[in-house]
This record gives C-alpha cells, sequence and structure tokens, in this order.
C-alpha cells in the first residue's frame, strides 16, 4: 500500500523480473530474480495494472495463448481453461472477443489467466482500479476466494485503504521506495493507539472524572463540551460509558466511535495522508485514460 | 518450436478476423496497378522486354504490397506495447528470440498472403505465371522480403514508445524502398547515380527475383537476388532479435 508514486508497481516489475533491480537481491519462490529468472517466471502469475489482453481475440483464446506459452500440455490446458474460466464466471462467454467484455470482465479474465500455471504467488497490481464500486466488491470476492481455494499466496498493490484492510493479512506500507512498516492490518492499526471514543455532553468535567476512574480508561482529553476517550475495543466500553452517564445523571447529547484506519496507519507513519499526496499528481487524467481504454 | 509457433498463430488469427485491415492495404496497390498499369500501358515500352508494361509493373506491385504489410506487422508491436499486452508474453518464461521469431514469421505470413491476393487479382489485368517453378520462385521471394521487412519493422518498433514515429519510417523510409526498387521502372536505363542507389535497396533484389519468377526474364540475376536477399533478411532479424531483446516495457 502506498501512495501514487511510491514504487509498488516499480517493486511488482522488478520480482516479476520485468525490470532490473539497480542494486539489492531479492527472491521469489526461493529464486534469485537476477539470475534465476525463467524460474521465477514459472513460479508468478501476474495481473498489470493496465489491461493486457489482447482484445482481438476471445476470452478462450487469450486463456489459451497463455498456456501455450507457459508449455501447458494440450489436455490439462483445455481442462485448466474451463475450470478457471468457471471460476471467474466467463465460460458462457468464453467465445466472445474481449473487446466486448467491460472492465470488470476483463480483470476477472486476466486473474483466471494469471492462474493457469498453477503459480506459487499471484501479483495483483491495482486490481480493481478505476471499477465502480460493485465491481470492485466483486472482484474482492474472487481474491479472497482464490487465495482459499487454489493456496496461492497473492501480493496486492493498491492505494484504496479499505482493499487493504480487507483482504489483506498483512499490510506494507510503502513511500518514496522505502517499506515503512510491515504487520497484520490490525496490529497495525492497534500500534498507533487505541479506538477514540467522543462524547459530547453538558457536564463534560464530571463525567470525564467518573470514566477516569476505571481500569480501561487509557487517556482523554476534553474540549468544549467533547470528551474524547481513548480505549481499547471501543464497541465494548460505549454501552459502559453510557451506563455511567445515566446512574450519574449526566445527559448525553452524542457519541461517536472512531476506530483507527489504515489512513490513519498511514498519516501516522507518514506524516501525511494519501489524498494530499495525491492532489495535483495527475491522478484524475491517469483515471481517465485508463477508462477510456478499458471502454 | 510451440512458443514461436504460438505467436504465429495469434498473428495469423489476427489478420484473418481483421478484414478492414485486409482489404484496406489492398486499396494502395490494386489502385496503382490500375493508374499506372493502364495509364501508362500505352506510353512505355521496357528496353530489353517483350512484355507489355503492366506485365512489367505486376512482379513490383506485390513486392510493395508486401513491404508494406510486413513493415506494418513488425510496428504491431508498439499497439501490443500500448495496449500492454506485450507484457503478458515478456514476463513468460520463455526467450525473447523466440518471441520475435514468431512475431517475424507471422508477419511475413500475412505479408505473402496479400501479395497472393494481389497476384491473383493481377491475373485479370493481363498478369500470368510462365510455370510452376517460376510461381514457387516469385513465393520464396515474397517470403523474403516478408521476412526481412517485418524484422525491419520489430527493429524500429522496439525502442519506439508510440506511433508518432510512424509517419517518419513510411516517408523516410518506406517510400524510398519502395520508390527506389525498380518497381515502376526499369533500372537498367537509370542515370548511373541513381542506378547505384537502387543497387543498396534491398527491395530491388525481392522485385527483380519475382519478376525473375514470373516473367521468366529479369534485370538481375535470381541468383545474385536470392544471396542478396537471403544476406538482407538475416542481418534484419539478427539486429531485430538484438533490439527487441533491449527493448524495455
Amino acid at each position: 500500500m502506498g501512495p501514487n508514486g511510491a514504487g509498488k508497481t516499480t517493486t511488482i516489475s522488478m520480482l516479476a523480473t520485468l525490470l532490473k533491480p539497480t542494486s539489492g537481491e531479492a527472491s521469489v519462490n526461493g529464486f534469485n530474480i537476477k539470475t534465476q529468472k525463467d524460474n521465477v517466471r514459472k513460479s508468478i502469475g501476474i495481473v498489470f495494472q493496465d489491461p493486457s489482453l489482447d482484445e482481438e481475440l476471445t476470452a478462450y483464446e487469450n486463456m489459451d495463448f497463455h498456456g501455450r506459452l507457459y508449455r501447458i500440455p494440450r489436455v490439462i490446458r483445455t481442462e485448466k481453461i474451463k475450470e478457471l474460466l468457471k471460476l471467474v464466471e466467463l465460460n458462457e462467454r468464453k467465445n466472445d472477443l474481449v473487446k466486448k467484455f467491460s472492465g470488470g470482465m476483463r480483470r476477472r479474465l486476466e486473474i483466471a489467466r494469471g492462474l493457469m500455471h498453477e503459480p506459487k504467488a499471484l501479483f495483483l497490481d491495482e486490481p480493481t482500479l478505476g471499477l465502480d464500486p460493485q465491481t470492485r466488491n466483486h472482484i474482492w470476492e474472487y481474491i479472497q476466494r482464490l487465495s482459499k481455494e487454489k493456496n496461492v499466496t497473492i501480493i496486492l498493490t493498491t492505494h484504496y485503504m479499505e482493499e487493504a484492510d480487507k483482504l489483506c493479512d498483512r499490510v506494507a506500507i510503502i513511500d518514496k521506495g522505502k517499506i515503512i512498516a510491515l504487520n497484520t492490518p490490525r496490529n497495525l492499526k492497534d500500534g498507533i493507539g487505541g479506538d477514540l471514543i467522543t462524547v459530547e455532553t453538558p457536564d463534560a468535567e464530571s463525567l470525564r472524572s467518573r470514566i477516569e476512574e476505571f481500569p480501561w480508561f487509557k487517556s482523554s482529553k476534553q474540549h468544549d463540551s467533547f470528551i474524547t476517550v481513548n480505549v481499547v475495543d471501543a464497541e465494548k466500553h460505549v454501552a459502559k460509558i453510557a451506563k455511567i452517564s445515566c446512574d450519574s445523571d449526566i445527559e448525553i447529547k452524542s457519541i461517536t466511535v472512531h476506530k483507527p484506519t489504515l489512513e490513519d496507519v498511514f498519516l501516522h507513519f507518514t506524516g501525511r495522508t494519501i489524498r494530499e499526496e495525491e492532489a495535483g499528481s495527475g491522478e484524475h487524467i491517469r483515471m481517465v485514460h485508463r477508462a477510456r481504454k478499458r471502454r | 518450436m510451440d512458443v514461436i509457433y504460438t505467436i504465429w498463430l495469434r498473428n495469423v488469427k489476427r489478420y484473418l478476423r481483421s478484414k478492414s485491415r485486409i482489404i484496406g492495404s489492398l486499396g494502395m496497390p490494386i489502385f496503382f496497378l490500375l493508374t499506372l498499369g493502364f495509364g501508362l500501358n500505352s506510353v512505355i515500352s521496357v528496353p530489353g522486354m517483350e512484355h507489355d508494361y503492366i506485365r512489367f509493373l505486376i512482379p513490383g506491385i506485390v513486392a510493395m504490397s508486401v513491404l508494406f504489410t510486413s513493415v506494418f506487422s513488425g510496428i504491431q508491436i508498439i499497439w501490443d506495447k500500448q495496449f500492454g499486452f506485450l507484457k503478458e508474453t515478456l514476463v513468460a518464461p520463455v526467450s525473447r528470440v523466440e518471441i520475435m521469431l514468431g512475431q517475424t514469421l507471422g508477419g511475413a505470413t500475412t505479408a505473402l498472403i496479400q501479395g497472393l491476393i494481389i497476384l491473383v487479382f493481377s491475373l485479370f489485368l493481363g498478369g500470368s505465371v510462365s510455370s510452376v517453378t517460376g510461381f514457387l520462385v516469385a513465393i520464396l521471394f515474397m517470403v523474403l522480403i516478408g521476412l526481412s521487412f517485418t524484422a525491419l519493422g520489430i527493429a524500429f518498433a522496439s525502442p519506439m514508445e508510440d506511433m508518432h514515429g510512424f509517419q517518419l519510417i513510411m516517408n523516410f523510409v518506406i517510400f524510398p524502398v519502395f520508390g527506389l526498387s525498380g518497381a515502376v521502372f526499369p533500372i537498367s536505363t537509370l542515370p548511373p547515380f541513381l542506378r547505384y542507389l537502387t543497387y543498396i535497396d534491398p527491395l530491388t533484389y525481392g522485385v527483380e527475383g519475382i519478376r525473375a519468377g514470373l516473367l521468366g526474364t529479369s534485370q538481375i540475376n535470381p541468383l545474385v537476388c536470392f544471396f542478396a536477399l537471403v544476406g538482407f533478411a538475416t542481418f534484419m532479424i539478427f539486429l531485430g532479435g538484438y533490439l527487441f531483446k533491449k527493448m524495455k516495457v
């Protein structure tokens, strides 16, 4: 995960042996990416950020082309194509030209294609960029299913925080070419401090002093009629806070719970938000361009 | 071999599917055949040849359509680059040389088909094929032109990022190659400085080779043509392969 230009695609390109690293070592499935290129290539499947299908060929032919390039024998090839096209629900459209496909269908086909030679690792470079929310959810479901059913390591890059949060067991935050944090989404979020509960009440002072007596209390801040309480597991403590105020006859106007998101994590590690990063980075133009390409 | 065949197959499939491309690239050669052929037939007699001008012209126009189709097929890898398909091919565990050879053979095949269509068409305009051997000789030279110039297209396309350079190649490479090849005029009567230019134009040997096959007479010995063109094809395939290998995606 990281902003545009952080080095996500460059990292993937290097791991996929398309780009020579200027320095350092890396290995995929135990094979050195500089000296054992062919073995690395056999071990990985990849879905590029930009579409990489032949539009003038049918879905089946695109799959078949891939299978032949990876020297999969004909019998296995035909079987695999059928199985994978069913998995991504494109078997009915297998004889249609790819140029008639929507953006989401193309993505699905690319994912199926990337799995054909049974790679140990599947790289997905921004798999949902430029897709509508519905299609995005759909793709997420496929990705989750794949990692379970196919027992394949999936490495995906994204700059959508929720995508990383929802799909990934481990998240690395990359910025300016360096990985600055690597952990489970949960640990990353917990690592920057617990949840925040903000209570609005006319009698902030006394409520605060009542809450501070409890052992689960970590710290709090007060601002006019708002108290912000820092706790672990906010959901469990909202009710308690409500009960305390009720017991002490303190009126509550509103309660909001804020769980730290990966966005907060990112902010914590880089000192700025991804949105700020993107302002003026030409992202919009790029998106329009991509949308046009995908049609 | 599988890989070369796979790339070849894709090229041929794409070609056969794009009807507009087939018809579109027939337009210019047929136009040349009709206008030059009929327009100049009565005013030009080719020295040293008893044939009509139109029969002299036909091998030149066949060579022309092979030339244009093959360069275009080679240049096509720019589209593959832009539409991202090339990456899919390059990330597979196959050598780039295989990919380049598949592409070259595919381009040469489509160019040969295109040339044959023109040849068949020309039969209706008074053209003829002298013998089976002659026909095979003509095909051999068409294949050699196809291989050379698809490889040339790939060589040009490899370092190019987009199609902006295409016009440049058309105007400064392809048209001069065609114009200087003696496709539309006999080279033996040219002033010396121009004649030497035609001798360094590889297409000259292709045109003369096809002419030797179809008409049975030519201004350059067919064997000379054969070796000159095989040499050029080999050179271009090596150069194209080298540049394709160095290409960045």
